[in-house]
């Protein structure tokens, strides 16, 4: 296979070649596109995950159930947290289409430390639950709630820190066909944790205090 | 000090067997020489630059396809001592636990990390090429799936020597995968071997999903599309949605050992059942994702070697869409004893027989395309022409199975296990040889013996009925699958010898087949035409082995067959059209962060086995890092120069031009 040694350094100025189009497809547009079908993919296992809530749910194996844990006023406090990030994001990404970096930056910022909030409030109320003796071993409710609504925070959590991966490279590198992506695809996927988070919400929360 | 050690090197590797003993010292033996051989050669540098860190799809499907065989090589000593204990009556060859490990590890070996990665070096190679493009959708991924697999594999792999392996069974069916019934790590090995290398498998997915529809050269309508890459298309789809199962269901597995939580546990209110209703749902699938491929191959095999237009075209891609769809809805069949009562049980057998119907239509347009076609019979041809009656009849007693009060006799009977290698080595076996005979001198430039390829061939086919025939009969006398011995009262000995005797002739046809790529490696008779069987697609209109780019300049597609009909085309005295002028054609640079990454998920998986956190943290660690590494990183592609291009077609076209 000797002929595939083809010299590494192709040496031809990358921007001159950026700015004319080359038959090959958008690569941009494309991991856009990717970003897509993995969120579908992430649907599946939540999907699974709240299949597997509502088979055990009733199984509290003589432990508390969720009328007797869960303290709905803190829910709604984090709830409305979650959504106002949401908008952020949004705001951010208008941001980046009137090309102003500072203010991008700044509402990913703030919809980062939104996120942090969510997450110190979850932690908080975990710790809480455990406080009362309802950890995930107590019962099958419990493992099937712990597994579902932590693994909606550690989404949240993974989204947090490439948002601030992405603050820093707007910073380095300003609003680029790159970074643009970069920002379409983490508010895609904050807008995606807001949507699980609704439906998180509804029937863990609500349905189980009603 | 001393004894603390000994204690622990006791639990630690498995010892009292001479068997995982010599293991042991080949392992050791292998790994030496591999170290000494490339050192000596001073080949640390080719294999990192040129194999390990690259993101070219031909070398990654190459090295996908050399770990399938490897895996084929240990699932197939696994099942030879399987069948060696089962010979005779009261055999003392395997003890049970044992025997339960054996049966475990193939099962996982044979569709995990043989099957898939086959399959997955199949799309690598052959994929884009038939469709025009220069690469897969997103390369860095492509390394980092390949990788991936590569550490699950070998994080399954280890438990036979440290730990001890697997036993519940290659779906690992609680309670008894359960801490309470296996405390030990080998259900841990099977939990992060299959989670690490299932990352991979769902990006591979996504990744070709993306390919075939983003990527298609100009021209090429998916209604003109070769049908490999639709098969891989429906692959694909199905892996997208399944595979999401697999990562939750396992996870869900994981905290129960781990944690102690209670999903499929007896107690504290878990749900067994639970577990066997989502692994299925992965689980069946996943038997679809790997034979689907397999008809996409025959049916370019089929109309290369008949030179014949594909029968059906149109039907063949509905059907093939129609059964990833329908493969999602006849989980249940795998349990119909379970007692979900009889709407549940008559819902899930109409669903099953419903998928003999776009299989029988895909069956009849590989008849009707070799109906009236010139057939020749190479080695593709040969595994394609025996593919049809094994496959269905293999199908039909899968139509038995599905009939759900006769299952009740039928499930998990020897007859069931006649049934599913019937179908999987016939489909997915005979499919993927088929694939690698036909499309080896794509990859590397030479075709192989077709002598001992026959000899490989028959042996092969005879070895298969001896073994699978008489399963059949032993499942409807009563022989129940995972038994490790039976007594002479039985009167099951004559049709378990000869099942063991065909399991022999299949292990003699595999060392064929390895001695025939050394015969034909030596005997080395290059393909200068880059299209030695006529080829219809556009993977033969370009040199073997393609150079690093694939095409000079991307070709315009106007026809189904059109390599076919541009040859035609040519045949027929029409002007070629003049070759665009050529362009700097842009790639992607290689990386090594995609074999460190799955070393550290190596590492945090081995960490999660053995409950060592010190292991499991850095592990985590390590792989967040680089994925920030590979996000920071904005200098990942270049530019190949025309006159480096120029250069190289015209070395590789001196020849045929």
């Amino acid at each position: 296979m000797a002929q595939r040694n083809v010299n590494h350094a192709g040496q031809v100025s990358p921007a001159e070649l950026h700015s004319e189009d080359h038959g090959h497809p958008d690569m941009e547009e494309m991991r856009k596109f990717g970003f897509w079908i993995y969120l579908m993919t992430d649907i599946i296992i939540f999907g699974t995950l709240f299949a597997t809530y509502i088979v055990l749910k009733g199984n509290t194996n003589g432990g508390p159930g969720p009328a007797d844990l869960f303290q709905i006023g803190g829910i709604i406090v984090s709830t409305f947290i979650l959504l106002i990030s949401s908008y952020t994001s949004g705001l951010a990404v208008l941001a980046m289409h009137k090309g102003n970096r500072q203010a991008l930056m700044r509402w990913l910022g703030v919809t980062a430390l939104l996120g942090a909030a969510f997450i110190a409030m979850e932690v908080n109320e975990f710790i809480h639950l455990v406080g009362e003796g309802a950890t995930l071993s107590t019962s099958a409710f419990l493992s099937a709630f712990y597994t579902l609504v932590g693994t909606h925070g550690l989404h949240v959590l993974v989204g947090l820190v490439w948002m601030i991966a992405i603050i820093i490279q707007l910073g380095k590198h300003g609003i680029t066909p790159v970074t643009k992506r970069k920002v379409h695809i983490i508010s895609l996927f904050w807008h995606f944790l807001d949507v699980v988070w609704i439906f998180v919400f509804t029937i863990v929360y609500l349905m189980g205090v009603s | 000090m001393w004894e603390k050690v000994k204690s622990f090197a006791s639990e630690f590797f498995v010892t009292g067997d001479p068997m995982i003993y010599g293991a042991d010292v080949s392992i050791v033996l292998v790994t030496l020489a591999i170290i000494v051989g490339l050192s000596y050669f001073k080949k640390w540098g080719w294999l990192w630059r040129e194999w390990l860190t690259t993101v070219d799809h031909k070398k990654i499907g190459i090295m996908y396809i050399i770990a399938s065989f490897i895996m084929l090589f240990r699932g197939g000593v696994d099942a030879l001592l399987m069948r060696a204990q089962l010979a005779m009556p009261n055999m003392e060859f395997l003890a049970a636990d044992h025997y339960n490990q054996v049966f475990t590890t193939h099962g996982v070996i044979m569709i995990l990390f043989m099957a898939m990665p086959f399959m997955f070096g199949l799309f690598n190679v052959i994929v884009p090429l038939q469709i025009g493009a220069r690469d897969v959708a997103y390369p860095f991924l492509n390394a980092l799936s390949f990788w991936l697999f590569f550490s699950g594999a070998m994080l399954f792999n280890l438990s036979f020597v440290i730990g001890g392996s697997p036993d519940a069974g290659w779906l690992a069916y609680p309670p008894y995968s359960g801490l309470m019934h296996n405390p030990g790590v080998g259900q841990d090995f099977y939990i992060w071997g299959i989670q690490i290398s299932g990352i991979g498998s769902l990006m591979t997915g996504i990744n070709f999903i993306v390919t075939i529809l983003k990527m298609r050269a100009p021209g090429m309508k998916l209604m003109k599309m070769p049908m490999f890459p639709w098969s891989v298309l429906s692959s694909c789809i199905a892996i997208i949605f399944s595979f999401p199962i697999l990562t939750a269901t396992l996870a869900l597995l994981f905290l129960d050992r781990y944690a102690g939580a209670h999903f499929f546990t007896l107690d504290g209110g878990g749900n067994p059942m639970m577990y066997i209703n989502l692994i299925w749902m992965w689980g069946h699938p996943e038997v679809y994702i790997i034979v689907l491929p397999a008809f996409g191959i025959f049916s370019e095999i089929v109309s290369t070697f008949a030179k014949k237009k594909l029968f059906g075209y149109k039907s063949m891609v509905f059907a093939m869409i129609i059964i990833s769809v329908l493969s999602f809805l006849v989980w249940a069949h795998h349990f119909f004893t379970m007692g979900s009562g009889a709407d549940v049980n008559a819902f899930f057998a109409l669903t099953t027989m419903l998928i003999a119907i776009p299989t029988g239509v895909k069956v009849f347009n590989w008849l009707f395309t070799m109906f009236r076609g010139k057939i020749t019979f190479e080695t593709p041809m040969l595994w394609t022409i025996g593919f049809i009656p094994c496959f269905v009849t293999g199908g039909m007693t899968g139509v038995l199975l599905s009939v759900a009060p006769a299952d009740f006799q039928f499930h998990n009977s020897y007859f069931l296990v006649a049934h599913f290698h019937h179908v999987i080595i016939g489909g997915v076996v005979f499919g993927y040889f088929a694939g690698l005979y036909y499309w080896w001198p794509k990859l590397f430039g030479f075709k192989l013996n077709e002598r001992i390829g026959k000899w490989a061939f028959w042996l092969w086919n005879i070895g298969f009925y001896l073994c699978f025939m008489p399963q059949y009969v032993l499942g409807l006398m009563g022989m129940t699958r995972r038994v490790y011995t039976y007594g002479w009262d039985k009167g099951w000995w004559e049709m378990n010898l000869v099942s063991t005797i065909g399991a022999g002739f299949m292990g003699i046809a595999f060392l064929f087949q390895i001695w025939q790529i050394i015969y034909s490696v030596k005997h080395l008779k290059k393909d200068e035409t880059g299209d030695p069987w006529n080829g219809r697609t556009l993977e033969w209109s370009i040199p073997s082995p393609a150079p690093l780019y694939n095409f000079a300049t991307l070709p315009q597609v106007s026809d189904q067959d059109e390599w076919w009909e541009e040859k035609q085309r040519r045949a027929n005295g029409q002007q070629v059209p003049a070759k665009p002028v050529l362009e700097p054609i842009h790639m992607p640079k290689n990386s090594g962060i995609p074999i460190v990454m799955s070393m550290c998920w190596f590492l945090a998986g081995f960490g999660f086995v053995f409950h060592w956190q010190w292991l499991t943290i850095p592990g985590l660690i390590g792989v967040v890092a680089c994925m920030l590494v590979h996000s920071f990183n904005y200098n990942n592609d270049y530019y190949i120069p025309v006159d480096e291009i120029t250069r190289t077609e015209s070395e590789l076209r001196k020849v045929t031009s």
